[in-house]
């Protein structure tokens, strides 16, 4: 398949987010499809950013492995990722403050140094100086020609952009953009060939404002949230969106009360959302099972970073599954399910409301960091503004003559008829104590165990009704694999792509997506996993949560499991090469690799050394009387080259044994 | 102004007869809301009373009119959302010092700020009750409890002090043992527009032995007695703080300010719950349009 990936690397507020963007609608306009990563820390300023945008001609599931373009901001960023572009791709920086040596590209890759200020000259005369930020626009010019895109719709989408500053902005932008894109096609090849431009216009969005569009899709009227990452661009759609779609859209004090009042709202009547982080739901839990227990229709979202406590606020992972799984005490039908990308996001939503009405219950929807951020090119008619509304049983009228109003009347189908608030002759309390049909607490002076007990089976036999009417997951990729790969979530994408990776490769695999977790298809998850001749879990966790999950639920266990807890999503070839180590009988190597050595002396660096100094050389030395080996890394000056210092991180356990600074020599 | 159609106390009667002890103050409380509702003409199925989780919150299951039985410390939010959904139904929040002060202070400093068009009726018996008397936020200096058996060495938090400046636009007093000024104070709260704050003392006749029905009748006198001009801030901070030989019943601060829901666009359409859950085509293809 024709693809290119391009990667833009600096740091927190050069703006970087918008010079992908630029490039990535413009290939989505082109007909092109695009994936987006983002990278980033917990940081408003500063740090590192590293976005990724993958782009094909045919649907691309992942940021990939690949690397053809790198535009970096900063000096840091041609440290770190020069080396990662592949043959015949480029590297493309602002010559007049960086430098790139050849030692730090791969062979055959073009070091593309852009002389800013001669370059920029003809545009200085006419606009006047230009902003730091501007020149990102002159190295995304110049990023659009290796890509092959042109530079008409780059062009268009700036013009979008800015249309809101004026034509003198918009010229400015453009002329900027042509300065980078003529001055690398003077000079350099583009990375790609021709591509074949469909131009379909697509969509380009994130798993957040998917699940934000189809609230508002599905009658979502009141939003509640606290800010915090990964869940607060949810926030910010429904916030920015609130006087067009009428939402009411409230920032809390807290989760406690996010969750509190989304739930006050259902019980109004109202179909209503939160959504928050792992942390958040933390403080959540103890309402959902109220949300249980009164049986309110409401929908949460928990979106997974990496734990445990505040963890890493801005990295994926898929480690949240038992606390949702066993949020609140007690035990109540709720609804947990995991989309696995940004069209189920949306099509999940929407279902997921009517879901929360007809069963009388929480939904707890569960995303992850990656889903969550990551933009991607969908189809728009995947957007379907009108579709069907189903409240399930609502009484709206009630004559006094039918005597009193039952709210949880005992049914075959455990749905009790509800009313809304304000119905006359149906006033009924809401309790989060156990109470009968009447809604008067059995608690207190009125326990009787027979009520309890036909309550408790009432409000559980709901959920063999919802069970039913869930798709049950099945099978991806060839029906007479020899490896089965299991996931959940965001994992779906790179497990789909390495899936097809290793069956070109002649190890013929498929895989099993389980999105709905509670209730959990049993039977057919059984029936599947244990036709399957080798089974292997793939997510983003420690302990593989979804495969022992699936283990308590049907009782087979997985082959092996393939993790990653580094804060990066899995990537295609990261599973590919697990599972080669896996059918070869390897043991997983936990081991501190020679990259990873390097990679650990850039945090050293930026801490201890102000980031004057690279890793140049890392050496494994095994006598040292540390009690393991270590890798003797050497760090020379980033302006001279010369070695200025040295650390010893230990193989096994990655310990920084020292970090010695050689002297000046005098 | 509408006119209004008292209606009988007894259309109020719940389902089931209270079980607090013999002689709570929250018997009072509960006829007090019973008659400020049907003095008001609020037919029961436009009365939202919601409660948090103590013995003062189980009155929502001894009246005849829609309850939310909450957690505990949550009744302010859930009130709040099902507030927001219809904002066509009076909303009542009742509860405990404990559930309110305690565990609940945060919602409540928050609704207060937001001016939320709701009333909030503290049953204050200054002594946690359901849980056997352990000291709550308003326990008095040197009060042996259950939990401070060498005595109570926490300040007291001041409700209505607190209500004053952190926002609330009517904040009272009453008393249990005043119940038809209780009945005419929760009235008035409820008819005022803006968040109210009702601190009631509802003396534990079981677990506090010393803020009993005596203590309170020695020392209250009536603010509406000595023509309380309700309307200035300052000096209704410092009679907020009067405490001692006489403690004053009444609304002490009243203040005419816009509320949450005037300016929420949200509402503009009519309460959430009536709107059409149907999007707007023009704006969903504005929608997808800005996403291309």
């Amino acid at each position: 398949m024709q693809e290119v990936t391009v990667g833009i690397a600096g740091a927190a507020g050069d703006g970087l987010d918008k010079s992908g963007d630029t490039l990535a609608k413009s290939c989505s306009r082109l007909g092109l499809h695009v994936y987006a990563y983002n990278c980033y820390q917990s940081i408003i300023r500063g740090g590192h950013i590293w976005l990724r945008v993958r782009i094909g001609e045919n649907k691309v599931y992942s940021h990939g492995d690949n690397l053809n373009v790198l535009v970096a901001l900063n000096q840091d960023s041609i440290e770190r990722h020069s080396i990662e572009v592949e043959e015949g791709g480029a590297v493309i920086f602002n010559s007049d403050r960086l430098n790139c040596e050849p030692s730090q590209v791969r062979a055959g890759v073009q070091i593309v140094g852009l002389p800013m200020k001669k370059i920029t000259e003809e545009v200085v005369k006419e606009h006047g100086a230009l902003l730091p930020i501007m020149q990102n626009t002159v190295a995304m010019g110049a990023a659009a020609y290796f890509a092959n895109v042109g530079v008409e719709e780059p062009s268009s989408v700036l013009a979008d952009t800015f249309a809101h500053k004026g034509q003198k902005v918009i010229d400015l932008n453009v002329s900027l953009l042509k300065v980078g894109y003529e001055f690398a096609k003077a000079n350099f090849k583009p990375v790609t060939t021709d591509w074949k431009f469909s131009r379909k216009k697509r969509c380009f969005l994130t798993g957040n404002e998917a699940i934000a569009i189809g609230a508002y899709a599905a009658g979502c009227k009141f939003y509640s949230a606290y800010p915090m990452t990964p869940a607060s661009t949810i926030l910010h759609w429904m916030a920015n969106h609130a006087h067009e779609t009428g939402i009411c859209v409230k920032q809390c004090e807290d989760e406690l009360s996010v969750i509190n009042m989304a739930i006050g709202a259902g019980i109004a009547g109202a179909r209503s959302m939160c959504a928050t982080a792992g942390g958040g739901f933390a403080l959540m839990t103890e309402a959902v099972g109220m949300a249980g227990i009164m049986e309110v229709p409401v929908v949460c979202v928990e979106v997974q970073r990496g734990g445990p406590s505040t963890g890493l606020p801005t990295k994926t992972e898929q480690a949240d599954l038992w606390q949702v799984y066993g949020a609140s005490q007690g035990e109540f039908p709720r609804l947990i399910v995991a989309p696995k990308d940004i069209v189920d996001c949306f099509t999940t939503t929407v279902e997921v409301f009517n879901l929360a009405d007809r069963y009388q219950l929480p939904v707890l929807l569960m995303s992850d960091l990656l889903l969550s951020e990551h933009p991607e090119t969908v189809d728009p008619e995947v957007f379907d503004g009108n579709p069907v509304i189903d409240r399930g049983e609502i009484v709206t009228e009630w004559p006094e003559s039918k005597g009193k109003f039952k709210r949880y009347k005992f049914t075959e189908s455990g749905v009790s008829p509800r009313v809304l608030p304000g119905t006359p002759n149906t006033a009924y309390v809401s309790a989060s104590d156990e109470q009968d049909e009447e809604s008067i607490l059995i608690s207190d002076m009125f326990t009787s165990p027979a009520t309890r007990r036909k309550i408790m089976e009432k409000r559980n036999r709901k959920v063999e009704n919802l069970l039913k009417e869930l798709p049950a997951p099945e099978l991806e990729g060839p029906a007479d694999a020899d490896l089965t790969l299991v996931c959940w979530g965001s994992t779906w994408g790179p497990v789909k792509e390495a899936a097809e990776l290793l069956t070109a490769q002649g190890i013929k695999t498929n895989l099993l997506n389980i999105k709905y977790i509670a209730p959990f298809h049993t039977k057919e998850v059984d029936a599947i996993l244990s036709k399957a001749k080798k089974k292997i879990s793939v997510e983003v966790n420690y302990t593989s949560q979804m495969a022992r999950f699936i283990k308590a639920e049907t009782g087979i266990s997985m082959d092996a499991h393939i993790n990653r807890y580094d804060g990066e999503p899995m990537e295609p070839l990261y599973i590919v090469e697990h599972v080669k180590r896996i059918l070869a009988g390897k043991a997983l190597d936990y081991d501190v690799t020679e990259a990873e050595a390097k990679d650990m002396a850039y945090h050293y660096i930026r801490t201890h050394a102000q980031e004057k100094l690279r890793p140049t050389a890392a050496t494994r030395e095994s006598s040292n009387g540390h009690g393991e080996p270590t890798w003797n890394v050497e760090l020379s000056e980033r302006a001279t080259g010369k070695l200025a210092a040295r650390m010893k991180v230990g193989v096994s356990t990655g310990a920084t044994y020292s970090f010695e600074k050689l002297a000046e020599e005098k | 102004m509408a006119t209004v159609i008292e209606l009988p106390v007894e259309l109020f009667k719940g389902p089931v007869d209270p079980d607090w002890c013999p002689g709570c103050g929250d018997f009072a409380v509960l006829k007090g809301v019973q008659t400020a509702a049907a003095k008001l003409g609020i037919k029961p199925e436009n009365l939202l009373v919601v409660s948090g989780i103590g013995c003062s919150s189980n009155l929502p299951g001894f009246l005849h009119a829609y309850g939310i039985h909450s957690l505990h410390g949550r009744a302010v939010p859930v009130a709040t959302g099902a507030h927001l959904a219809n904002t066509d139904l009076k909303c009542v929040i009742t509860g405990g010092d404990g559930d309110g002060y305690g565990i609940g202070i945060g919602h409540l400093l928050h609704a207060m700020r937001r001016n939320l068009d709701v009333t909030y009726i503290v049953m204050d018996n200054q002594i946690y009750g359901l849980t056997t008397g352990q000291t709550s936020p308003t326990t008095g200096i040197g009060q042996k409890t259950k939990s401070t058996p060498q005595g109570n060495h926490e300040s007291p938090l001041n409700p209505l002090a607190l209500a004053i400046t952190a926002g609330a636009t009517f904040v009272a007093r009453a008393f249990s043992g005043e119940p038809k000024h209780m009945a005419d104070t929760i009235s008035a709260a409820i008819e005022h527009k803006g968040f109210s704050l009702v601190d009631i003392f509802s003396p534990c006749v079981t677990y506090n032995k010393v803020n009993t029905y005596p203590f309170f009748k020695e020392r209250v006198y009536k603010l509406e007695d000595e023509n309380w001009d309700r309307t200035d801030f300052h000096k209704s901070l410092a009679k907020a703080f009067e405490w001692g030989d006489k403690i004053p019943l009444g609304v002490v601060y009243e203040t005419d300010m816009p509320t949450y829901e005037d300016s929420e666009l949200a509402f503009k359409k009519g309460a959430l719950v009536k709107q059409s859950l149907k999007t707007d085509p023009k704006v969903w293809a504005g929608i997808v349009e800005e996403m291309i």
